[in-house]
């Protein structure tokens, strides 16, 4: 029992994990209707900035532990969301009325691309996250006793998918990528800015990717420069799994996903766990041909 | 005898009837008009019939077979052709091989002969070819044949559909608002070219908003309202039946 | 440039590069073999029917396992097993496809990609006890015809070119029939497809096995020629090459040929970059995209006899952007 309580909230953790990648996926989906293949690799430099401010910078030195840590988190995140506005300006708006395909063999490159200029620059070798940031308080929760930095990270992805979540649906910008992501051509015919809202969708889903990697390096102490692709493999099969372009199925799926893989981890075959994932992917979509939350669509004829 | 009989046909999308327990006939040979208010269902007693989609109840006949439940691939080749209220042509492909593509379901040609081009599969390319010019001949199309369907005017995509549609030999041929976007002219000939088709012995069911296309061509008429038959008959009969009138003059569409 | 001309150029210079160039090159031109026996079978499912399939090297990896293990456990002649494997790939790919195919776009796309991660991890996890884990499969034999043993890198170009050369011809016959025009419907507008009398799921299906059957056959080959065969060697990122070679030919036979060479020639020509030359070839792939959004060489119309000669439509010309 204890195990599997264990595991349930391992899995909530990476669920949450997958949860904020898979909102750069399918935010990027909702209004481009494309998917962003270079969002893992995105996510992967988020972690390795956060290495480089943490060790180079000396951030932690400068600053109580506490601050050093929110400051690290903001700072990823600006700077990747900087780099999805330069990779959507370079990559993609000059595809934007090509056909779908073309522009998802440019994020492919795109991802390539990345993930070689992180190796030219690490070296292609994994780097141990310093330890320092990380809490090593346990927390007894119902007589078991939990590592803290898995609470943590449960928390905070919890709380960007609230803060995401209130942004999209409780302001006016937020009204704006949801109307640009049912239908672009309406938008901008009703006055939306529709650059403006594709580039805003760009800064908060990398930044959220961003902030993810952060926190694998946080939460398993080591980050490599090939991760992101299975990250983001695993994260885009979590936002097709709630249904793509869809927040809060994202969210679910994401979080569906980091438990069903933590468990059968756990309980059929650590060897296995990406298979059963995938398994279950497909299962759910031959059920569901669009996913848990999405819709469903009978195409009008 | 009838040629599609639709029996207590009910379909509901959520909440929404579309269709409510609706009955009617067709007969072998005859040009059937049906009206009614926007939102009315016509189109949707189509996508049962053509098999897109599937009603909840009632049972729908066509030649003597039930056809409820048949994709639509196979409803094609029993011999329902349509056309599209919006239209859905390949629209960068050639018009010739759009009427191809209606023909498609009478050519026998398997994988390997398609990849062999053996003798037999030739002759039935050639006739295939030959048949669908044909038919481009019959709507005035034949020396547009090599240029893009997306290309083409709004009338001509309207005839277009039409052409793919009899390349496929039906029995009965379903068209929906045929005349949409067409100006007066095009109109006229279009009623000519309905004309003609029955005349070759294929029966004929149409929606239109037009209503003099609808009265000219239509030998009787079904009309819908929220779903359900509210009258049936001659155009003489329905023109002048109290709940077409009501049904029309106290919509706020009032089209008539 | 007229197309006619620039491809029987091409032809030529493949018939004679062997006899010019050194092993090392001609062993380069061998994968660029394989990989255009991939991309043209690719090319029927993707750029003919416009299925997001990026699962291809699924089915390629059933056919060099299935090649590998009853080579070396059976000791069946490789030749006699290109068309089992052939058909195994097929088999495959019909049990997975069938339950997925109404699956739209990206929805399928991604499913596809879990196919071969799938695969993949059941490859290594020594499926059956007959794969050899993530070691793989070695000391599979070269293939013999007529008392002929392949072994040469020489000897396996022009093989894996011969059948190159028969894949286009079958390919082309097949674009220019009924079954080819269906796949063209399907892709424009499957819902009219149907409406008109196309089997849609049927011929999408039919559109599957029959990529995987070639992509099987090619992965015959390819044990034959490696000898050795591990779980790493068909991973997604060989899908996403395949995906990509046919995204960029634009969907014509040519343009995959072309478009081959590009991406599999490119990273050897790169070499001398050492590590950054991945890193050349994630931006060339941008590049290319956005050079040629459209694709290298779409596909011309077809011509119908009998003084039919269709016009291609704008869209479809060859031309300058």
């Amino acid at each position: 029992m204890e195990q599997f309580f264990q595991q349930l909230l391992n899995g909530l953790a990476v669920g949450g994990i997958y949860a904020l990648v898979a909102l750069g996926y399918t935010m990027v989906y909702g209004v481009l209707k494309l998917i962003n293949f270079a969002h893992g690799d995105l996510f992967t430099i988020g972690a390795y900035l956060g290495l480089t401010l943490l060790i180079s910078c000396n951030i932690a030195g400068m600053l109580p532990p506490a601050a050093a840590v929110l400051a690290v988190f903001v700072m990823v995140g600006c700077l990747v969301a900087i780099l999805g506005v330069i990779l959507e300006r370079a990559a993609y708006r000059p595809l934007r009325d090509a056909g779908r395909l073309s522009a998802v063999v440019s994020a492919l490159g795109a991802s390539i691309f990345f993930q070689n200029a992180i190796m030219l620059i690490y070296g292609a070798r994994y780097y141990v996250y310093p330890d320092f940031l990380r809490p090593n308080f346990t927390v007894h929760l119902l007589g078991v006793a939990v590592p803290g930095v898995r609470l943590l990270v449960i928390g905070t992805s919890v709380g960007l998918m609230l803060l995401l979540w209130a942004f999209i649906h409780r302001t006016r910008i937020g009204a704006a990528v949801r109307a640009v992501a049912i239908d672009p051509d309406a938008a901008r015919l009703m006055g939306i800015n529709v650059d403006a809202v594709i580039s805003l969708v760009f800064l908060v889903g990398p930044a959220l990717g961003g902030v993810a990697g952060l926190m694998v390096g946080i939460y398993y102490g080591q980050v490599d420069f090939t991760m992101g692709w299975m990250y983001g493999l695993k994260a885009f099969t979590a936002a097709i799994l709630g249904g793509i372009g869809n927040i809060p199925g994202a969210m679910l799926g994401g979080m569906l996903l980091g438990l069903l893989e933590s468990l059968s981890a756990a309980y059929v075959a650590m060897a296995w766990k990406d298979a059963i994932a995938f398994l279950v992917l497909i299962l759910i979509l031959i059920a569901r041909p669009t996913g848990i939350l999405g819709e469903r669509t009978a195409e009008k004829l | 005898m009838s040629l599609l009989a639709v029996r207590e046909m009910t379909k509901a999308f959520g909440g929404l009837m579309a269709v409510n327990d609706l009955s009617f006939e067709v007969e072998q040979g005859s040009i059937v008009g049906m009206i009614g208010p926007n939102g009315a269902g016509k189109t949707t007693v189509f996508n049962c019939i053509t098999g897109n989609y599937v009603p909840e109840a009632g049972d729908i006949e066509f030649d003597g077979r039930p056809i409820k439940g048949v994709r639509p691939h196979r409803i094609v080749e029993l011999g329902i052709a349509r056309t599209f209220q919006t239209i859905r042509l390949f629209g960068r492909l050639t018009v010739l091989e759009n009427v191809l593509a209606g023909r498609h379901c009478r050519m026998k040609a398997g994988l390997l002969a398609c990849m062999f081009h053996g003798r037999a599969m030739q002759r039935e390319e050639r006739e295939a070819v030959r048949r669908c010019m044909e038919e481009l001949e019959f709507l005035g199309l034949a020396d547009r044949r090599g240029e893009a369907a997306g290309g083409l005017s709004y009338g001509n995509q309207r005839l277009l559909e039409i052409a793919r549609a009899l390349a496929t030999e039906p029995k009965l041929l379903i068209l929906d608002e045929p005349a949409g976007g067409m100006n007066a002219q095009e109109t006229d000939a279009l009623i000519e070219v309905i004309r003609a088709i029955r005349a070759r012995g294929v029966t004929i069911l149409l929606i239109e908003h037009d209503m003099r296309l609808v009265m000219q061509v239509s030998e009787r008429l079904v009309v819908l309202e929220n779903g359900s038959l509210i009258a049936e008959g001659t155009p003489e009969h329905v023109r002048r039946h109290p709940a077409v009138i009501e049904a029309y003059l106290g919509s706020s569409d009032g089209r008539w | 440039m007229n197309r006619r001309v620039f491809a029987i150029a091409l032809g030529i210079a493949i018939c004679l590069l062997p006899l010019v160039s050194n092993a090392y090159w001609t062993d380069v031109c061998v994968s660029i073999g394989i990989y255009a026996l991939l991309a043209l079978s690719l090319n029927v499912i993707l750029g003919q029917a416009g299925i997001f399939h990026m699962g291809h090297a699924a089915f390629f990896a059933v056919g060099a396992y299935v090649t590998g293990v009853c080579n070396t456990i059976q000791h069946i002649p490789i030749l006699w097993l290109m068309p089992v494997s052939g058909l195994a790939a097929a088999v495959f790919a019909y049990l997975v496809a069938r339950p997925i195919i109404h699956l739209r776009g990206d929805y399928l796309l991604v499913v596809t990609i879990g196919i071969v991660e799938i695969v993949r991890i059941a490859l290594l996890n020594d499926l059956f006890g007959l794969t050899g884990g993530s070691n793989g499969t070695f000391g599979i034999a070269r293939p013999e015809f007529l008392g002929f043993r392949i072994v040469k890198g020489i000897h396996f170009y022009y093989l894996v070119w011969g059948m190159v050369g028969a894949t286009l011809l079958l390919f082309h016959g097949l674009w220019r029939s009924r079954f080819g025009r269906a796949l063209n419907c399907i892709k424009e507008d499957d819902i009219a497809s149907e409406c008109c009398g196309i089997d849609v799921s049927g011929y999408k299906l039919a559109a599957f096995v029959l990529g995987a059957f070639w992509a099987g056959m090619a992965g015959t080959v390819y044990a034959a020629k490696m000898t050795t065969i591990a779980p790493e060697s068909f991973n997604f990122m060989e899908s996403v090459i395949v995906f990509a070679v046919v995204i960029l030919s634009g969907g014509s036979q040519l343009g995959v040929l072309v478009s081959t060479f590009l991406f599999i020639g490119l990273p050897e020509l790169l070499r001398e970059f050492a590590s950054a030359r991945m890193l050349l070839f994630g931006l060339a792939m941008m590049g290319m995209m956005i050079w040629r959004p459209q694709g290298l060489l779409p596909p011309l119309a077809r011509r119908y006899g009998g003084g039919l000669k269709s016009a291609a439509p704008d869209a479809m010309k060859d031309g300058p952007p």
